[in-house]
């Protein structure tokens, strides 16, 4: 499953996107029903955009990151990662949980080492890789402790960290921090913004929280429910960082919000 | 509760019970001109002749160490092939719908059937003697560990499947990398319940006519009226049973460190 391709350093901004959705819809069966998850939604990422999916529940936007995690297949259309079809999970889309789903056997260095492991990197690369990863979310110190030994917001750096170790290219969040207190939900969106923008990552995060995806993204894509769909996809131009605070920022906030309707 | 070692108020409650317990059973017997029960020295003296010899020097002297060992290669013996053909078995119910679909109702129909209710067609189809005893103990360890097993393996936490997937674990790998270790715990508390019943079932085991073991000596000492041997037997497989409880422990806290129920 390795990337052998070069990375997109070497080619020119008018290549392919890292991801594209085309036309793509998911209907699930729910007894003799057929649920419309997602109808129909397209869209283009390129490679180191942050881009949010924001929207009320039973609005498609985990559907859509579980199917270009490759949880879920789609019902019509296609998922693409640089040009070829999405056809399962795969290490160049890491994926983040909101509840960890961190593996409670092994400790916080096993656990980031997992991936490299996995794919028979030799022994020695795969600490190395755990260290410079545990070190890079802080957690040093806590190296050798059991995921149920730690708080949430250290299990998510974990997640995060075993995500990055493993080469991704392209990381999915699913609303990340929406288990976490405030205190520690901003300071891993700042630790985050900051690992996005050193390690030229593409991320996907899933949110409904307005403020939290104004914050961290490019682009905010808006879905709506009954039945899921993209009904708005904007550019946000603030400079970084940005201040919640700001008048700009609220003014985005407001007009995020009376396109959200009466969700919010 | 701290993991290791107790606190002295700890020992001092532990012991309260059982002081009491001899104290009163003392009482209740000692210096009873027609008591059915020995009294609680009476009963050491035995349990110290059929250790060490010296006081009685009969067919019982010196013998505990032999009935010991054939009781323990017993229970050992059954938990180990109970083990051996568990696991396996547990871990295919558990994970392969076809062998599921294949066993479980069978297996569901065996399993209220009591051991005790085995023993004269163990007898049958074993003869009399030690295999009949192996076979016993083999089917009063093998169910706690099967349950425990299928239970384990069944319930791994859907997420760690798609975190593995996601990581790059392929689906043949799927099980040694997660299914495995995730149910752990689940067939530790089997192989733990299961050595329990192993020594629970030894002496219904030993009723099929073996000349030694625990419940060999207990069954013939009750026939012939010496009722300190059968005490003395019966507080040898309760000592026994604790300390291979204990070790089983033991051996669970360093291997299941990771997980909050156990570590």
């Amino acid at each position: 499953m390795d990337d052998l391709a070069p990375r997109t350093e070497t080619r020119p901004m008018t290549q392919l996107p890292i991801l594209e959705v085309q036309g793509v819809t998911k209907r699930f069966a729910f007894g003799a029903e057929q649920i419309t998850a997602l109808s129909d939604a397209s869209l283009r990422i390129g490679k180191g955009e942050f881009i949010c999916l924001i929207g009320p529940s039973g609005c498609g936007k985990s559907t859509l990151l579980r199917m270009v995690a490759g949880f879920e297949t789609a019902t019509a259309g296609s998922l693409l990662m640089w040009g070829k079809p999405i056809a399962g999970p795969g290490p160049d889309r890491g994926m983040v949980f909101q509840d960890y789903g961190l593996f409670p056997w092994l400790t916080v260095a096993q656990n980031v080492g997992f991936g490299p492991a996995a794919r028979g990197r030799p022994k020695a690369e795969v600490a190395a890789t755990a260290k410079r990863f545990v070190d890079m979310v802080g957690l040093t110190r806590f190296a050798d402790a059991y995921p149920h030994q730690l708080s949430g917001g250290m299990q998510q750096r974990v997640a995060i960290a075993r995500v990055l170790a493993n080469d991704a290219e392209v990381v999915l969040m699913d609303e990340p921090f929406g288990a976490l207190d405030a205190m520690t939900r901003e300071r891993l969106q700042e630790e985050l913004l900051e690992v996005w923008a050193r390690a030229k990552l593409t991320v996907l995060f899933v949110t409904h929280a307005i403020e939290e995806a104004i914050f961290l993204s490019d682009r905010i894509v808006v879905m709506s429910p009954g039945p899921g769909r993209i009904v708005a996809d904007e550019q946000v131009m603030l400079p970084r960082p940005r201040d919640p605070t700001s008048p700009e920022f609220n003014a985005l906030r407001r007009r995020f919000a009376a396109m959200l309707g009466g969700h919010h | 509760m701290t993991a290791h070692g107790l606190s002295p108020r700890q020992v001092v409650l532990a012991l309260a019970a059982p002081v009491l317990g001899v104290l009163a059973w003392h009482l209740a017997t000692h210096g009873q001109a027609y008591s059915l029960i020995p009294p609680p020295w009476d009963v050491a003296v035995q349990w110290w002749d059929l250790a060490f010899g010296g006081v009685w020097d009969d067919l019982y002297s010196e013998t505990l160490l032999t009935h010991t060992f054939a009781s323990l290669s017993r229970v050992y013996g059954g938990f180990a092939l109970a083990a051996l053909v568990a696991l396996p078995m547990g871990m295919l119910i558990g994970r392969v719908a076809a062998v599921r679909d294949l066993l479980d109702p069978s297996l569901q129909i065996l399993r209220p059937i009591p051991v005790t209710a085995w023993l004269p067609l163990a007898m049958i189809v074993f003869g009399i003697g030690p295999r009949s005893a192996f076979f016993l103990v083999f089917l009063g360890a093998f169910y706690p560990i099967l349950l425990n097993t299928i239970f384990g393996v069944k319930n791994v936490e859907g997420r760690l499947f798609e975190a593995a997937a996601m990581l790059g674990v392929s689906p043949q790998a799927v099980f040694w990398k997660v299914v495995l270790p995730a149910s752990l715990p689940s067939i530790f508390t089997g192989l733990r319940l299961g050595l329990g019943f192993a020594w629970v079932v030894i002496v219904v085991g030993e009723m099929t006519g073996v000349q030694t073991g625990l419940g060999a000596i207990i069954m013939e000492a009750r026939q012939l009226s010496r009722t300190e041997i059968v005490i003395s037997g019966m507080v040898t497989i309760g000592v026994l049973g604790f300390l291979s409880d204990r070790i089983v422990q033991l051996l669970g806290r360093r291997l299941l460190r990771w997980s909050p129920q156990h570590g």
